[in-house]
């Protein structure tokens, strides 16, 4: 197999190798039937090793680009003034969210930068997101045809429907999101015995035989004693931090934290401190702050330290630096809290997620949360770990208690899907699906990288962000790649820092190779046309990631 | 890598163009808006030209005029200047 890691440390071959002799001397590295073991170079103290390479790329594009990106910003700010200017002195019509006139000595409540953004940037680009589909959103799907008058204010549907479109954007890891009949037969059949509604919440009379049955499931799956089961995955995050830390307790969460674990955070009342994204040393020195100062004001110890991490981030494509993190946890005493929303399925060679891809114990990690959303095809969220933990979730959460738990067709499509994961069903093709979508994303990530574009990421996440840069290519990737019937998300900001913006592309097992390949060949002539090769090969922005990373398999 | 041109032919200035149109978000325009923006850039593009005529011609004439002042003086005071 070609070291992937090529690409990262420079296209010459010799250069290569002079870079791996160097690392080899510097660290002492002993090499045995080409598995390097040792010390990592940036010394997380109990020197955790990482059993398989761990390779990820977060290119800084060319100087140019950034220049140029500034500039794209700086000619959208100055037109952007200049309508609103427009707007305000009557010469042109007024779309937008205005005060009535009754309201003009209260405080203005629309004059913020978001709002200039979103009036001003975003909205020449809408056309782009929202698009409502109307299919089972599988590796290919329908979209409804959708067309504007008035530059993006108001759209109107023209009746057709857009067939066959090419699915990258959808989060369908394992491709279980199917309309097959033959697999969905026992959601039929629990469907016609309990109908859709619950109508209840868990703790009055919510909690049906298929919860209890799934929740043993999820237990079994994860390698836990116990494990509880809630109708959606972003109220799983947000109602059960605050039952698990309060007022006294340190959060200490990720930089790039999903939104669901930073609302929950915010709720619990639990300071939080941030640490660099993926940065070890950065948690080492919080940690470190947290034990010997305390708490703010009266030099306590903090009631309890929990560090907030996912499993794959969804925006970067980067995967946890868990064996390190778990380290640190038990050097210092805190505690872990895992968001396997994007993992769970999509990485770990039986698809358990990022506990098994790195091969420890789930015993490690004290609360491990995930979403079935993503790669089993439902809607819904779990926490799991010990029988403890999740009894006292039961009677605390606060989605337990008001929430209505979930209906009993999704409950069944979870089962099915996770047995056909475990083999419970009887054949191999969970296993198979697994080991597609690993082919998949190795295939896609190493031909984009050969193709020339900054991808960011570890090399074994399905998610794949490709970066564009400047605002005006997002809009005009977008649409390209819809015309030539391939449906990608494009993201901007505020959800990516602003000189960032990226197309987020989201392997599925369920893509053969013929629909890799044309999106690939779209890809490539699109790059050309826009010109979004930037790729030199070059050192990454984050030096210390680059250098950890460089560990490598000897081939 | 394909899709590209040949330099010099019409299909890469117009690929350059669209280049500049993402690059300032004049892609993302209204009509109005391009035409003004393309206006005036074009007047600043000509003011400057413009100012490069009269600067440069200017300053090449007197360069000149220098270059004969020295020419113009006896031998040994011109090698002394030109070292």
């Amino acid at each position: 197999m070609a070291n992937p890691s090529a690409v990262c440390n420079g296209h010459l071959h010799h250069h290569h190798h002079h870079q791996k002799q160097n690392n080899l001397l510097k660290c002492g590295l002993s090499k045995k039937n080409g598995i390097t073991k040792g010390m990592k170079k940036n010394g997380v103290s109990n020197g955790t090793p990482y059993k398989k390479t761990f390779i990820e790329h977060f290119e800084q594009a060319p100087m140019y680009v950034a220049v140029f990106t500034f500039v794209g910003f700086a000619v959208g700010t100055i037109f952007g003034y200049l309508r609103d200017f427009m707007r305000a002195w009557g010469l042109e019509k007024r779309n937008i969210a205005t005060e009535r006139a009754q309201q003009k000595d209260f405080v203005p409540l629309y004059q913020d930068f978001e709002n200039f953004y979103t009036r001003n940037l975003y909205l020449r680009i809408r056309d782009n997101w929202n698009r409502p589909i109307c299919s089972v959103p599988g590796p290919q799907f329908d979209l409804m045809e959708r067309v504007t008058d008035d530059y993006n204010w108001t759209f109107r549907f023209t009746g057709r429907t857009i067939k066959n479109v090419i699915n990258m954007g959808s989060y369908n890891y394992l491709g279980f999101a199917e309309t097959d009949v033959n697999a969905l037969k026992t959601v039929t059949i629990e469907l016609e015995k309990y109908g859709t509604g619950v109508c209840s919440t868990r703790q009055e009379m919510g909690t049906l035989d298929k919860h209890v049955e799934l929740e043993k499931l999820v237990a079994t799956f994860l390698g836990v004693e116990d494990a509880m089961v809630f109708g959606m995955g972003f109220a799983t995050n947000s109602m059960n931090i605050p039952a698990l830390v309060g007022k006294g307790c340190l959060i200490l969460s990720d930089e790039l934290n999903h939104t669901s674990l930073v609302l929950g955070a915010r709720l619990s009342g639990a300071t939080i401190r941030i640490f660099k994204h993926n940065n070890m040393q950065s948690l080492e020195k919080l940690l470190r702050d947290a034990i010997i100062y305390g708490q703010p004001r009266t030099h306590r110890a903090w009631r309890k330290i929990i560090i907030l991490v996912e499993g794959i981030y969804s925006m970067e494509g980067s995967i946890v630096r868990l064996p390190e993190i778990v380290s640190l946890k038990n050097k210092y005493k805190a505690y872990l809290y895992l968001d396997e929303a994007h993992s769970i399925g999509a990485v770990g060679a039986t698809g358990r997620g990022v506990v098994e891809y790195f091969g420890m114990s789930p015993d490690d990690i004290d609360v491990l949360m995930g979403t079935f959303t993503k790669s089993f095809g439902a809607a819904g969220g779990y926490i799991a770990g010990k029988k403890g933990l999740v009894d006292f979730l039961r009677t605390h959460s606060h989605s337990a208690v008001y929430a209505t738990s979930m209906c009993p067709p999704v409950a069944e499509q979870i089962i099915r899907a996770m047995k056909c994961l475990m083999g419970l069903d009887g054949t191999t093709q969970g296993l198979q699906r697994v080991r597609q979508l690993e082919k998949n994303t190795r295939y896609f990530r190493r031909k984009l990288h050969e193709m020339g574009f900054i991808i960011y990421g570890n090399d074994d996440s399905p998610v794949v962000p490709l970066l564009l840069y400047m605002p005006g290519k997002i809009g005009a990737f977008a649409r390209r790649m819809l015309e030539r019937n391939i449906g990608v998300v494009v993201v901007g900001f505020p959800a990516t820092p602003i000189t960032e913006s990226r197309a987020r592309f989201c392997v599925s097992a369920a893509h053969t190779r013929e629909m890799l390949d044309t999106v690939l060949n779209a890809l490539d002539e699109l790059g050309d046309f826009l010109h979004l090769k930037y790729s030199r090969y070059s050192k990454s922005a984050h030096p210390e990631l680059y250098e950890e990373s460089r560990l490598e398999l000897e081939d | 890598m394909t899709g590209m041109d040949v330099k010099n032919t019409p299909s890469y200035l117009y690929w350059l163009f669209c280049q500049f149109e993402l690059i300032t978000c004049s892609y993302l325009m209204e009509p109005w808006e391009k035409v003004l923006f393309y206006s005036f850039n074009l007047a600043m593009l000509g003011l400057l030209l413009y100012t490069a005529y009269v600067c440069v011609a200017f300053h090449a004439s007197s360069a000149f005029q220098l270059l004969c002042s020295f020419l113009g003086n006896p031998r040994g005071n011109a090698l002394s200047v030109l070292k």
